[in-house]
């Protein structure tokens, strides 16, 4: 690894949390310059960061280990699936910045300050590599939120600002105690050794229930997930974004990172629970969806029903349902966070959520229909866009598992065509019944370069979706084999050999890594 | 043993005794002395302080007085939290005090005189010196409660805080009686010898008596009701002095007689410390939630986290005391916090204002205070980065090892009750609407050590976990 000298991962955390400092003690007119500088350079490290990776090297790259707080290693290091959500959270970053540049004019350096501490402590639950350095990032990032829920908010902010904490909170003590017993248990903190750490069975239960309280909750997952919507409606549009966009990914990282290599056995036998939970929620929250009046809670419970095609796809043990899944978490990331940005557009020109207050705006807002369709599209998951890919892969992968769980998750995608299309015709088609809002602007610039980039991630991961695949298929295989040992038998009696999937576990045959490893 | 000997074991006491004595005299012949006082007060807390600090890192042990008193990692350690904590109240009391018309010379004579006491606390091994200790320190503290005599809540509250404070000391000291009547001895070491062979119901009762005048002095459930009045009445820096120093010395107290004289018989007591954990915590937690004076708020936050504490002691191992200590020392910094930012909270005709009505919107109009005040908030919640999580950490990982499972999910799953009223600190500084009734501070003392203590409280503070995990493992192994 050429950047092993650099502690690259420990300059994308300081950079953030040093502009953040600095965005509390200058002006606004500062404090904006300095959030975008700072986002922007992490992006770009972010970018040195992907290109450095190398996909057929060590399972953890960039590694850094350095003991200074005592029993808390400050220990960092990635493999392709916190690589990708890296990726997702300094790629989202700058877009949040640049989105609330004219909206907020209040507290600005504070609200800098609130998102660049966010960001440091998003990208440091996605690289700790210490069981207690993670739950320190996984926790610390409600506080910041909760300022920013409740000093920026809507209405109602109080009262989602503390549904939002003390929900997350009750959901994570309980792992925290979870994960003193692995310590002690394991007589280490450090994740990789963890996860080569066989735990009894029985302890396994406890254990996978208090990682579950967190990551169902984070998520979130019917029927934890009604602090979801309220924090949604009333976070400022930014905050929405980072919210569904990157927050939510924290839990299927959980699971991804914790659960399911850790806990195998325990894993395997709460399938029933995490399919059951994830049929109601496609099913229930898209109904729900279909109902609302509030553009933001209807694409609030669109995300209810996406994530649980993430649970659905990871919990299927095999190659395809969990690179689907984590497919799902990059994709759901960009096109649930464009499409809060869509709708931040409109409500910074009418100042309401509320659907009936539009209509027909594609005739005053052609460039801002477009895009915004493009989105549509890309939740309900239209083959090219981002959607398909991974919705497919988490669906044909649970298919060897459970068949009447992939049929019911399946109605979620046509349940998702009508709520997504509903809520378009009734914006951008029909008569333009509101003066208002047939006067409204079509998108400036500053809003198209917030929204054009997304667009074109989201095309590129439909159509090619082998440069996102690359970097996380061996540590996906790794995955697999650890819970080859209690994958469940499955009921969907597939032929002995299926040719797509053994060509793309190339875990075992790395010549293959010729033509893949080219993103 | 020699005299001589014993003597210099008991260096900081010394020290500290000639200091009250000679300060007395000083506030006899010169008038309006309080602050000079208080000035060569903290200097000699800070001379025994130093000489605590020599012996921290070392494991000797040494009896004083034929086993009156040791001297030992585990009270130096405790003594040196102490003097700093008495220091620190002294410094930032005077122009509270001034502004009360109360800034009399004996003040910090009461204070250091207190310290005497608490130092005796920690070091004893014996239930006479034990007593001797406890009541010079509550003494001081009656009278201290009750300093601004002028003020009627003040009075009110050394009242009752003497009131109740006399049937706990009883209570104690029933207690005493009857494990000496029992065990044949008042010496920590040999009652621990006589409960090896058999626990009779005499006994116990005394260790019930006993832990129940100390679970006052504690102030923990369900012998805490005196705590919101008394905190409320007194003058705030009393209040940051009673939050801090004498809880530390109590709890050190108990810690060494439950484990030296009972350690032999850990079923014996476990169940009630479990009990009073618990109990504190829920209690703490439900109690603020009603809470308008943030004074009150914050006795209900020093109950709560007193349950905390007490979740190491019932584990009864080397490293549920190791996490006590650690988790004393980050509460002592994050309670004085608080007070400091109680303290500032003065309106603009300089009257000193405690509701929550008050703070309202405090973001706006002092940030910097309202940051600090929200760093403490989130710190005694528990909630990470925060330096508070470490406390709350290492005493659940105690609890965990211990293999006390289901008190440690029972305890973290109330901390988040708790949260639930240090948010509402937070939602009603950075949500409401600003009220400016708060002025900007005139006290560079306050602010500077209110700025010390919120970085302290930081992330910054995790830097101090590779010290403090070893003192406190030194300490905690001069127990067993």
């Amino acid at each position: 690894m050429n950047a092993a000298d650099i502690p690259i991962l420990s300059i994308m955390l300081a950079i953030p949390m040093v502009a953040a400092a600095l965005c509390l003690f200058v002006r606004a007119e500062l404090a904006r310059p300095i959030a975008v500088g700072a986002t922007l350079a992490n992006f770009i490290l972010g970018g040195v960061l992907w290109i450095s990776y190398d996909p057929a090297g060590a399972q953890w790259q960039f590694t850094e280990s350095a003991q200074l707080f005592g029993p808390i290693g400050w220990k960092l290091g990635i493999d392709g699936i916190s690589l990708t959500l890296i990726m997702l959270s300094v790629f989202l970053m700058p877009i949040c910045i640049g989105a609330s540049w004219n909206s907020i004019q209040k507290r600005v350096g504070e609200y800098m300050a609130a998102f660049l501490l966010m960001e440091t402590l998003m990208i440091g639950v996605f690289a700790a590599q210490d069981l207690l350095l993670f739950y320190i990032f996984f926790e610390a990032g409600l506080i910041p939120m909760y300022l920013i829920i409740g000093i920026w908010g809507g209405q109602d902010r109080i009262y989602a600002s503390y549904k939002f904490f003390l929900y997350t909170l009750l959901g994570s003590v309980v792992m925290l105690i979870a994960m003193l017993w692995m310590i002690q248990f394991a007589g280490t903190a450090d994740i990789p050794n963890l996860l080569n750490t066989d735990f009894p069975v029985q302890a396994q239960t406890l254990l996978w229930l208090a990682f579950f309280a967190s990551f169902a909750v984070k998520m979130p997952m019917w029927p934890v997930h009604t602090w979801l919507p309220d924090a949604h409606v009333q976070a400022p549009t930014a905050g929405s974004v980072i919210l569904a966009g990157v927050l939510l990914k924290m839990g299927g990282y959980g699971f991804l990172r914790f659960s399911l290599p850790m806990f195998p056995e325990a894993s395997a036998n709460f399938i029933p629970l995490v399919f059951g939970l994830s049929m109601v929620a496609v099913v229930y929250t898209s109904l729900v969806a279909l109902v609302q009046q509030d553009m933001k809670k209807l694409i609030a419970y669109s995300s209810v029903a996406h994530m649980a095609i993430v649970t659905v796809g990871l919990f299927t043990f095999n190659q395809q349902g969990i690179e689907g899944a984590i497919i799902v978490m990059l994709s759901h990331g960009l096109v649930s966070g464009a499409l809060f940005l869509c709708v931040g557009v409109i409500y910074d020109r009418l100042h309401t959520r509320e659907i009936s207050r539009y209509g027909g705006i594609s005739v005053n807002m052609p460039k801002y229909a477009l895009l915004f369709m493009l989105f549509t599209m890309a939740s309900v998951g239209l083959p090219g866009t981002s959607g398909f890919v991974g919705e497919f892969l988490s669906l044909a992968g649970s298919y060897k598992v459970s068949t009447w769980a992939t049929l019911i998750a399946t109605t979620g995608i046509i349940l998702g065509a009508g709520y997504m299309l509903y809520l378009y015709r009734r914006i951008a088609f029909g008569p333009q019944v509101n003066a208002d809002a047939a006067a409204m602007q079509d998108i400036g610039g500053r809003e198209m370069w917030l929204l054009a980039p997304i667009a074109i991630v989201v095309l590129w991961m439909g159509v090619y979706p082998e440069t996102f695949l690359a970097p996380i298929r061996r540590d996906v295989a790794t995955i697999v084999d650890r819970i080859e040992r209690a994958a469940p038998a499955g009921d969907s009696k597939l032929m002995a050999v299926d040719p797509t999937t053994a060509r793309f576990r190339v875990a075992h045959e790395p010549k293959k890594d010729v033509a893949e490893g080219s993103h | 043993m020699e005299l001589n000997a014993s003597l210099s074991l008991v260096r900081p006491e010394i020290i500290l005794s000639f200091s009250a004595l000679a300060l007395l005299l000083l506030a006899a012949w010169m008038d309006q002395a309080g602050r000079l006082i208080s000035i060569l007060a903290v200097a000699a807390l800070g001379a025994a302080a130093a000489l605590t600090v020599s012996l921290l890192g070392s494991g000797s042990s040494a009896s004083a007085f034929d086993g009156l008193m040791v001297n030992d990692a585990f009270g130096n350690f405790s003594k040196l939290l102490i003097y700093i904590a008495a220091a620190v109240s002294l410094t930032i009391a005077p122009r509270f005090l001034e502004k009360a018309g109360a800034m009399r010379a004996e003040y910090p004579v009461l204070i250091v005189l207190s310290c005497i006491g608490m130092g005796v606390m920690v070091s004893a091994t014996d239930l006479i010196s034990l007593y001797i200790g406890l009541e010079l320190q509550s003494l001081s503290a009656y009278v201290l409660a009750s300093f601004v005599r002028s003020d009627g809540r003040s009075a009110e509250a050394g009242l009752k805080y003497f009131v109740l404070g006399g049937l706990a000391s009883g209570m104690l000291l029933f207690g005493a009686s009857l494990v000496y009547g029992f065990a044949g001895s008042t010496n920590f070491a040999a009652i621990g010898l006589a409960m090896d062979k058999e626990v009779g119901l005499g006994l116990i009762f005394g260790i019930v008596f006993i832990l129940s005048g100390l679970a006052f002095k504690i102030s923990a459930a369900p012998f805490h009701m005196w705590t919101p009045d008394v905190y409320e009445g007194a003058p705030t820096p009393v209040t940051a002095f009673f939050a801090s120093a004498p809880k530390v010395a109590a709890i050190a107290l108990l810690m060494r007689i439950v484990l030296e004289a009972f350690g032999s018989q850990v079923l014996v007591w476990q169940q009630i410390i479990i009990a009073v954990a618990l109990m504190s915590i829920i209690i703490g937690a439900v109690g603020a939630i009603g809470q308008q004076n943030l004074k009150r708020l914050m006795a209900y936050s020093s109950i709560n986290n007193v349950g905390f504490i007490l979740i190491g002691l019932a584990t009864g191992t080397e490293q549920g005391i190791a996490a006590m200590l650690v988790y004393l020392t980050i509460y002592v910094a994050m309670t004085f916090g608080g007070f400091v930012c109680l303290m500032q909270l003065k309106d603009k005709d300089g009257n000193y204002r405690e509701e929550f009505s008050d703070i309202a919107g405090l973001s706006k109009t002092r940030p910097g205070l309202a940051a600090a005040f929200a760093i403490f908030m989130f710190s005694l919640a528990g909630i990470p980065p925060l330096f508070g999580f470490w406390g709350k950490l290492v005493v659940f990982n105690a609890a965990v090892a211990a293999g006390l499972l289901p008190l440690a999910v029972i305890g973290i799953s109330a901390s988040v009750i708790g949260a639930f009223y240090y948010l509402k600190v937070v939602k009603v500084m950075y949500f409401d609407d600003a009220v400016d009734v708060i002025a900007e501070s005139d006290d560079k003392v306050l602010v500077w050590t209110g700025g010390i203590l919120a970085a302290a409280n930081s992330p910054l503070g995790y830097f101090a976990i590779p010290v403090l995990g070893v003192w406190t493992a030194v300490a905690a192994k001069a127990l067993f």
